[in-house]
């Protein structure tokens, strides 16, 4: 049976790669599954096997939240400096920008979500592991401040490993700068939905992350606060299957809700609409 | 007492000295000599000495003294600088986290409001602390204790000595990231002035959690980092030997973090370090306290906000292209 079963495996595989020329097929990182590139992409690159999330560009959350042809990108002129003399951390800057075609961890702008005003910022991971300096704590700062003053919803997606080391303690205190300014947009009564991604560890989630009115978690994002590695490092043992994963933390009743990324747009506009007052509603229409 | 005894390596030439002077005294009392004219030269070479090489330290040599052993603790401090301290423990969730301590205090007659991170002095009591490093719970007392200085106007003083925030099952099971964001975004807003002070190991998040603050002081030998300088060369280069290397990149002293404008004022210690003398320690951080205390605690709520959210607000180094 066993090389009946292989010898046919391998024939299917043939005449798939006859049809179909092969850069056009992907494969879930998760369970194998592979399929052609075009279903993942208009499942929003979840697997339709296993429904493992796979990782999506900052852009790509934009279009996905965002009404077409309404985003406003801010702040985009800002751009992280090494002012700590940090060996190595102009060059890794610069092969971050090529590498990942944006100037930082964060892309920031306002735009509707069926049609609601909203602020929105996107962590980038591929920007140095969405690592959070300057640059995303000065964007973060001045989107809360807009909210703040527009009186309209804030939206962060967070993707990141943490605090970024080259800015020493510099990156550190971005965490007090925006959480600072968080205190504020809460008791303004402006609402702030934290839509947390795969993953969101260290001076992220310890912030503005876990900050949200709503905290929100995207299927099988990793969440906590030291890194998996670190905590295995430290108790010396493999750690539980699941264990800070998204569903985890809904469990232990850090997050309101895993949404799958298909219901991402509907959940945040059906929640917002509640949150934000009557008047405010009619003042936008 | 052979902890007592402990030197860092670049003390040992203070060590040394310290017993030759420690040997020739026992030698007078055993014999009944008079030795005063052979001991002071002595005496007054080691504190050159201590001077010398306490001036000149490295950054990987500051790490290390900050993380000395025989080093003032907060409740050294407690027992020195404050008097009436009434320990307050407990969340009131779900257990008492021993690697924070909290409570009311005097500063000078002015009811306080003290909570600082606490190391253990032996293994005992470090297994029992957890060296210093918290659980959520512990931020979460700390809060509670904020909370209460706060409705009845007093002011919040805190000292951190911690090497960061317990990465472990329980810690993350129970919301460590939630309990450290809640604690930064609760401080931005606090009606009641807060004056933190690094006295040790400023470890990161776990750090920070107890240090968002009107005042931000910071002890001559503490340091404050990101990362610990093992960590940062793990990462990048994949080497903790590298540790010199990261504690220098990293720039994680107390001058560092002047010239940067993150602290307000450098607490200097004795020569030779808080830990070789403690009292002296305690002393320059009562009268730096003394200053900064009334200076902030005269502030009308609103203002004192409104001053802590622009401080925070201006730091950070970017341009704009
Ligand atoms: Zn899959």
């Amino acid at each position: 049976m066993a090389w009946f079963r292989k010898d046919k495996r391998k024939r299917t595989a043939q005449r798939e790669k006859l049809e179909i020329p092969p850069d056009a097929w992907g494969k879930c990182e998760q369970c194998g599954h592979v399929d052609i590139n075009e279903k993942f992409e208009r499942a929003l690159q979840v697997c339709p096997s296993c429904g493992h999330h796979r990782r999506i560009s900052a852009q790509r959350y934009i279009e996905i939240l965002i009404d077409d042809g309404s985003f406003t990108e801010l702040y985009r002129e800002l751009r992280s400096k090494d002012a700590l003399g940090f060996e190595g951390y102009e060059h890794r800057l610069a092969s971050a920008s090529r590498k990942a075609g944006t100037h930082d961890g964060i892309i920031a702008g306002h735009g509707t979500l069926t049609g609601l005003a909203v602020n929105l910022g996107v962590m980038d991971f591929k920007f140095m592991g969405g690592s959070m300096g300057s640059v995303v704590g000065e964007k973060v700062a001045r989107l809360i401040e807009r909210s703040l003053e527009h009186r309209a919803p804030l939206i962060l997606v967070s993707a990141s490993g943490g605090a970024r080391m080259q800015e020493g303690v510099l990156s550190l205190m971005q965490m007090a700068k925006t959480s600072a300014l968080m205190a504020r947009l809460r008791e303004s009564g402006t609402p702030y939905i934290s839509i947390m991604t795969n993953p969101t560890t260290g001076g992220v989630s310890a912030s503005y992350a876990m900050q949200g009115d709503v905290n929100l978690a995207e299927p099988g994002a990793v969440i906590g606060f030291a890194g998996p590695r670190v905590i295995k490092q430290t108790i010396g043992q493999d750690l539980p299957d699941g264990f800070q994963t998204a569903e985890f933390l809904e469990a232990h009743g850090m997050v309101d809700a895993v949404v799958p990324r298909s219901e991402l747009r509907a959940t945040v506009a059906s929640v917002l609409r509640m949150m934000v007052s009557a008047p405010a509603l009619e003042a936008q229409d | 007492m052979a902890r007592t005894e402990f030197h860092l390596d670049f003390e040992k030439p203070i060590a040394e000295l310290e017993q030759q002077i420690a040997g020739l005294q026992q030698m007078a009392n055993d014999r009944r000599l008079d030795v005063r004219g052979e001991i002071a030269p002595l005496e007054a070479k080691l504190a050159d000495l201590r001077r010398e090489i306490y001036r000149t330290l490295t950054p990987m040599q500051r790490v290390q003294v900050a993380r000395h052993p025989r080093r003032p603790f907060t409740l050294d401090y407690l027992a020195r600088v404050f008097t009436d301290f009434v320990e307050l423990k407990g969340d009131r969730l779900f257990r008492d986290d021993p690697a924070i301590v909290g409570g009311w205090a005097r500063l000078r007659e002015r009811p306080v409001m003290v909570i600082g991170h606490q190391k253990g002095r032996d293994t005992k009591e470090n297994l029992r602390r957890n060296f210093g490093m918290p659980h959520p719970e512990g931020y979460r007392k700390a809060l509670r204790l904020m909370h209460m200085a706060e409705r009845f106007h007093a002011p919040v003083i805190t000292l951190i000595d911690t090497p960061g925030a317990y990465p472990g099952l329980g810690a993350e099971e129970r919301g460590q990231a939630e309990a450290i964001a809640r604690n930064l975004e609760e401080m931005g807003g606090l009606k009641t002035p807060i004056i933190a002070v690094v006295i040790g190991e400023g470890g990161s998040g776990g750090a920070l959690a107890l240090g968002l603050a009107d005042r931000l002081l910071m002890l001559e030998n503490a340091i404050y980092s990101v990362i610990s300088p093992e960590g940062c060369a793990a990462i990048l280069w994949n080497d903790a030997t590298q540790k010199e290397r990261a504690a220098d990149a990293l720039k994680l002293t107390a001058t560092d973090l002047e010239t940067l404008g993150i602290v307000d004022e450098i607490v200097p210690e004795p020569a030779g370090g808080a830990h070789a003398d403690p009292d002296g320690a305690a002393e320059a951080l009562d009268e730096a306290l003394a200053r900064h205390v009334p200076e902030v605690a005269g502030l009308d709520p609103t203002e004192l906000r409104t001053r802590r959210t622009d401080k925070y607000r201006r730091m950070g180094q970017y341009v704009e292209a």
